[in-house]
């Protein structure tokens, strides 16, 4: 491990990681403050830059530099503006908000960018430990168990997508899969699905279909409702917190980190419901009087959604590093980067390409410091972002999405194709479809398929479902996790009418 | 009947179309030492399609029984939102994606620039045009001389 971490900060040390690193969260915390776009459609916005860097290591600590100044510029958005920008940062604004109306902005930017640093920096150090550890348990997987894992993430994310949503997200989890089924695959050098069109035989782009899922609708949802951007015009001043508030919030730091990283580790549940429940706990346990603060202006109560949504985002690349299986959105963006590069991540990451795995983790660290010291004092003038008249704004995101679908496949058709998933995908927003299982389920659909075929192979047949017990219990816990739900929701709901309660409360 | 079970109802069609061809269709053609392996290139569509056709039946006979929320948008009212915006923007980036080719990147990408604004309600003339200029040849250096991808900036006819 010691080893590891020299390669790894050897690596992440070189002028152009650094650089990578600073730039990443530059852009991040500057796009990432704009309402209404998430990280997810700034990473895939810069995935053509990304690729065309050619180096691996250099690629995911921009990317991940990116994700981090992102949610960090969201919080920042929350705080000045109650208009967060990314969804894991709406817990922030609930007490972030109200700081900045009594004019202590300056100190809730202070204190959402410690905890962010603190529950990234001690994400980080959790990554350090617990990678390593599940990606030796990892090697010892058949393909047959990553299979199954596989179905195991993919019905976490649908179980995760909320209550009434998870046939929903089933629905586009499939979709995303039989997308990945279309082209011509490497298992059995057929063309499949592609209805005789010459431009599908490569299948769908991954970078269109990206943009087209997160960066079109969003434009769209910008333009067909303009969101209201006036903030208070106060200055942002005084950036000092005190002594006995750092003593207030150094416990509440601390349990967070945990939490919000082992929730982040679960394949689904990103930094969006690490921030909620992060939130929901500490106000639980703060005692009486403080309990009260929480929802006007409590230290506690902003300190709480940061940390756990920075942890969950350094939990998140848990799966991702050594299992190779995303589990959100954001790191199947990066999974598809990654595997443009020509690595796959998985347990053979950290023997084959050790520096990429460690550089990562250093770039963590030092991309924490970076949003720490270089964009807390920047942050003043980094605000007047907000500022841009969103006249120019939507017609330049609108381009980027176009170049990036251009540049990543060289074809013009490859524009209308984003077009037309655009304007399918907005449809489907307005439906309340989620659309991150769609893009999870395309990623993974080809290493399913593999993995499902080449277990097939071995075991003659579908006979390795019950002649590995690994394989048959995680395939259980997939279909109890897509069912349960939905049974838990109805037996509360036929108790309820029992009771005579009415529905809808 | 709800937007989303319409689009559900269409994803069965989707769906349907998808497991016939893998059903039915597919394996015709199949090369006879490849009908021997236990996996054929259908197998997987195979499974997939019937768990589509199963999900969409849930939500289309709504079977799981969800919330209503307040959505960010009611689609049922489109029309007192910036619709024509939108379309207009949609337009204009299919004639950008049909003009690129044929046009060149430097005349289309301005174009596109500088009409976007417009169709947004920007009327300062000063301040769109020489944006809209700078942001075309930045973008049009970097990607290609610093990423090495060809884009043809001019039209043909003035030798582009």
């Amino acid at each position: 491990m010691l080893e590891g971490l020299l390669i790894g900060l050897e690596t992440a040390f070189s002028l152009k990681n650094l650089l990578m690193v600073i730039g990443g969260c530059l852009i991040g915390t500057f796009i990432g403050m704009l309402p209404g776009l998430g990280p997810m459609s700034i990473i895939a916005i810069m995935i053509p830059v990304a690729i065309s860097l050619g180096d691996a290591s250099a690629a995911l600590i921009l990317l991940a530099g990116v994700y981090y100044g992102a949610i960090f510029g969201g919080s920042t958005s929350s705080i000045l503006l109650n208009a967060p920008g990314v969804a894991g940062t709406v817990a922030s604004s609930f007490d972030g908000y109200p700081m900045a109306r009594k004019g202590k902005a300056g100190k809730a930017l202070t204190i959402a960018a410690i905890a962010s640093f603190a529950g990234g920096t001690l994400g980080a150090l959790l990554l350090m430990v617990f990678a390593p550890a599940l990606s030796s348990v990892a090697l010892l997987f058949h393909s047959a168990e990553y299979f199954a894992l596989m179905v195991v993430g993919l019905s976490a994310i649908a179980a995760f997508a909320g209550t009434g949503q998870i046939a929903k997200a089933m629905i586009m989890t499939l979709l995303g899969l039989i997308m990945a089924t279309v082209g011509e695959g490497a298992l059995f050098n057929l063309p499949r699905f592609t209805m005789g069109i010459m431009d599908l035989q490569s299948g769908f782009g991954f970078i269109t279909l990206a943009m087209a899922m997160f960066a079109l609708p969003e434009a769209l949802f910008l333009v067909l409702k303009p969101k209201d951007l006036k903030g208070d015009e106060g200055e942002i001043k005084d950036l000092r917190i005190s002594r006995t508030e750092a003593k207030a919030i150094a416990p509440v730091i601390g349990r967070q980190s945990v939490q919000g990283f082992f929730i982040g580790v679960l394949p689904g549940a990103g930094a969006t419901i690490a921030s909620f429940l992060g939130y929901a706990v500490e106000r639980n346990i703060a005692p009486k009087e403080e309990q009260e603060e929480f929802g006007k202006g409590s230290i506690k109560g902003l300190a709480a959604p940061e940390t756990a949504n920075n942890a969950a985002c350094t939990g998140s690349f848990v799966p991702l590093l050594t299992l190779g299986i995303p589990g959100s959105g954001t790191t199947a963006i990066l999974l598809g980067a990654l595997i443009a590069l020509n690595v796959s991540p998985g347990p053979r990451l950290m023997i084959d390409e050790p520096q990429i795995f460690w550089a990562v983790i250093m770039s963590m660290f030092i991309g924490n410091l970076v949003l720490l010291i270089l964009n807390l004092p920047l942050i003043p003038y980094i605000a007047k972002v907000l500022a841009i008249p969103r006249n120019y704004l939507i017609p330049f995101i609108l381009f980027f999405t176009l170049m990036g679908a251009y540049i990543g496949q060289n074809n013009a058709t490859e524009l209308l194709i984003l077009v037309a998933f655009g304007v399918c995908a907005t449809a489907l927003k307005f439906a309340d479809y989620p659309l991150a299982p769609l893009l999870i389920g395309f990623i993974l659909g080809g290493m399913m398929e593999d993995n499902f075929a080449r277990s097939m192979q071995l075991y003659d047949g579908v006979s390795f479902i019950w002649e590995r017990p690994m394989t048959l219990g995680l395939l259980v816990i997939a279909a109890i996790l897509v069912v349960l739900p939905s049974y838990r929701a109805r037996r509360l709901r036929s108790k309820a009418q029992a009771e005579g309660v009415a529905d809808g409360d | 009947m709800a937007l989303d079970r319409w689009i559900a109802l269409i994803l069965l069609g989707i769906f349907v179309t998808y497991g016939y061809a893998a059903w039915f269709t597919m394996d015709d053609n199949l090369a006879p030492f490849m009908r021997r392996n236990p996996i054929w290139p259908s197998t997987f569509p195979k499974v997939l399609s019937v768990l589509g056709v199963i999900a969409c039946l849930i939500v289309l006979f709504g079977l799981e029984k969800s919330e209503p929320k307040e959505p960010e948008i009611d689609y049922r009212r489109l029309t007192d939102y910036n619709l024509g915006q939108a379309i207009a923007l949609l337009a204009l980036m299919v004639v950008y994606a049909l003009c690129l080719r044929p046009a060149g990147f430097i005349f289309s990408t301005s174009a596109f620039l500088i009409l976007g604004p417009i169709i947004l309600g920007e009327r300062n003339w000063k301040i769109m045009i020489p944006v809209a200029l700078t942001a075309t040849f930045v973008v049009w250096y970097l990607v290609q001389e610093v990423l090495g991808i060809y884009m043809r900036p001019l039209p043909g006819f003035i030798g582009g």
